[in-house]
């Protein structure tokens, strides 16, 4: 009962590729060096050879953006792929499992879930200290919670499937039931929370750097670019503009996705995920 | 119902608990204290202030001593504000963020059940796409790209609205906006899948049948059904407006509770941080019990349940 992608995820996702693939090559596509400081041509407004212009040191704005691509993209997705695996063999273990020691493993994710994201994240950024490592450590923290609840809901279901009784019945062990029986069937909520929990990511660490608690400069990601712009907000309102619009134009292209792929694999269960 | 709410109060506690006792521990381990200086200071200088903020104690004392006088509404003093309390810093900035919170919620709730309701009832229409594409742009932008758009044209485009701080009315109504927008587009879908879902039932034919209007089969038959599960998510909600806060009341400049937890996290203020870290475990604790109970009075099944006492915690 598979339905073909609605026109708005495949262009989201058309979208998603050209930006991942723009990040890719910044160093080569990008006109300017990212911190090349022109004194002569500070703040200068959007124009031909500065397309987005120019920012307080006469940096180009759009070669910045670019580079700030790959900050705030690969944070996204790599925090995200962290925390699905880690979340998935939680999740996974725990239902199978059953009994006491779910019911355990469970109200530790409880207790983690029940934090706002974003103060955990700044609390668990005090102990570590600024800096990339510390945003991976805080994301990936926050975020397998919600994978390991989901996955443990859909494995719940799986391990009453009859051919997961058979492969029992042949005598397969809990690794083997775990790894090449319930695994594969994972793949599409798999997906489905993968778009849902990177723009969730690529939010908090933008959010974190525009409230200057996140990437400090010279590293910078879009969150750190719009933090700039911020300082500059009233007389040049395009420094703040750009970083945002790429900010929401991707969580934006991977919601679009995510309900996309949601509909895919499931089109009865129409309902807004929580994230 | 009392009796639910006294158990539903003491299973908070060990929360809370839980949360003072990370929060002391991981300010105790963090290596650098408010008082490293460039300079550095003479040792009887740091040992006075060890002193004074009894940091010459051991870890285990400093704990007792913590909860003590926090059971006792005394969170210690600030670090960095000197000769001001945490407390008298809470109960200052705490009713800022109350009203920006609870007036983000009504425009949270304003905006999105209308939306939810009307394109559930205009199901696969125009008005029906456009409230779903409109949900799912205020879901995708996030408050500060908000916040920053709204002071641009209110502010200094059209000079409608002041642009930050918090002197009256007027200056509510573009932060609570910007923290309430996105959750709006939460609610909408969420009450739309649920009110689709109920539009479906049975007994939903049946009032038609009756030949009720379409307006009252689905104000009056189906919302009342759909509308539980938008409750339940109140909860986290809160939470989420409360702690997104932060955001809008840095850009807002706004002296709530939010912008002097940014100011202590970039002081390295302990007291400050742990100090409005239980604030926020209260709160969850204590909206996650509002709203259970609000579950209750609209969900029959759920009271039994609860007599029944199968579901803990």
């Amino acid at each position: 009962m598979n339905s073909p992608l609605p026109a708005m995820s495949r262009l989201s996702a058309w979208y998603l590729f050209g930006i991942a693939l723009c990040a890719l090559l910044a160093p080569w596509i990008s006109p300017f060096e990212y911190d090349a400081q022109d004194t002569a041509q500070t703040l200068l407004g959007p124009s031909f050879s500065h397309w987005m212009g120019t920012d307080t040191l006469g940096r180009d704005l759009f070669s910045r953006l670019l580079y700030g691509a790959r900050v705030s993209l690969f944070i996204g997705v790599v925090t995200t792929a962290i925390a699905l695996v880690i979340g998935t063999a939680y999740g996974a273990v725990s239902a199978y499992a059953g009994g006491r020691t779910d019911h355990w493993m469970m109200r530790f994710v409880d207790v983690v879930f029940s934090l706002p994201d974003l103060l955990l994240i700044i609390l668990i950024m005090v102990v570590m200290g600024k800096g990339v490592l510390s945003i991976f450590i805080a994301l990936t923290m926050v975020s397998w919670v919600t994978v390991a609840r989901l996955v443990r809901g859909e494995v719940l279901k799986i391990k009453e499937y009859q051919y997961v009784t058979a492969a029992r019945a042949l005598g397969a062990g809990p690794a083997r039931i775990l790894w090449k029986e319930i695994l594969p069937n994972l793949h599409g909520i798999l997906l489905v929370t993968l778009s849902f929990r990177i723009p969730s990511a690529i939010l908090s660490e933008s959010t974190l750097s525009f409230i200057g608690l996140g990437i400090a400069p010279p590293a910078s990601s879009w969150g750190t670019l719009a933090n700039e712009g911020w300082q500059a907000l009233r007389f040049y309102p395009h420094l703040i503009l750009f970083p945002s619009l790429a900010i929401f134009m991707t969580i934006l292209a991977f919601n679009f996705l995510g309900d996309g792929l949601r509909d895919h694999y499931d089109p009865r269960k129409r309902q807004t995920n929580r994230q | 119902m009392l009796g639910y709410l006294l158990k539903r109060i003491l299973h908070g506690i060990p929360v809370i608990l839980v949360v003072a006792t990370l929060t002391f521990l991981i300010m105790r381990v963090v290596p650098g204290g408010p008082f490293d200086r460039d300079k550095k200071l003479p040792p009887e200088i740091v040992a006075n202030i060890e002193e004074k903020y009894h940091l010459d104690r051991p870890v285990l004392e400093q704990y007792l001593l913590y909860l003590g006088q926090a059971v006792q509404g005394d969170l210690g003093p600030s670090y960095k504000y000197v000769g001001r309390n945490v407390s008298d810093i809470l109960a200052e900035t705490f009713p800022v963020s109350l009203t920006l919170g609870l007036c983000a919620v009504l425009v949270t709730l304003g905006l999105g059940i209308p939306a939810g309701v009307i394109s559930a009832a205009r199901r696969d229409t125009g008005i029906d796409r456009a409230c779903i594409f409109l949900a799912t742009l205020g879901i995708s932008l996030p408050s500060f790209v908000m916040g920053t758009l709204l002071i641009l044209l209110f502010s200094h485009k059209w000079h409608l609205l002041p642009p930050a701080l918090w002197e009256g009315p007027k200056y509510v109504l573009m932060p609570a906006f910007a923290l309430g927008a996105g959750f709006a587009g939460y609610i909408a879908r969420l009450l739309r899948s649920n009110l689709l879902e109920v539009l479906s039932a049975d007994y939903i034919r049946t009032a038609r049948a009756k030949g009720l209007k379409e307006r009252t089969v689905v104000l009056k038959h189906a919302f009342i059904n759909a509308v539980s599960p938008v409750i339940s998510v109140m909860g986290p909600l809160t939470a989420g407006l409360v702690v997104g806060s932060f955001v809008i009341e840095y850009i807002f400049s706004i002296p709530g509770m939010g912008n002097y937890f940014i100011t202590a996290v970039t002081n390295r203020d302990y007291p400050l941080i742990m100090g409005v870290t239980l604030v926020y475990a209260v709160l969850i604790v204590f909206a996650n019990i509002a709203v259970d109970l609000l579950y209750m009075m609209i969900d029959p099944r759920v009271r039994l349940n609860e007599t029944s006492g199968r579901r803990g915690g």
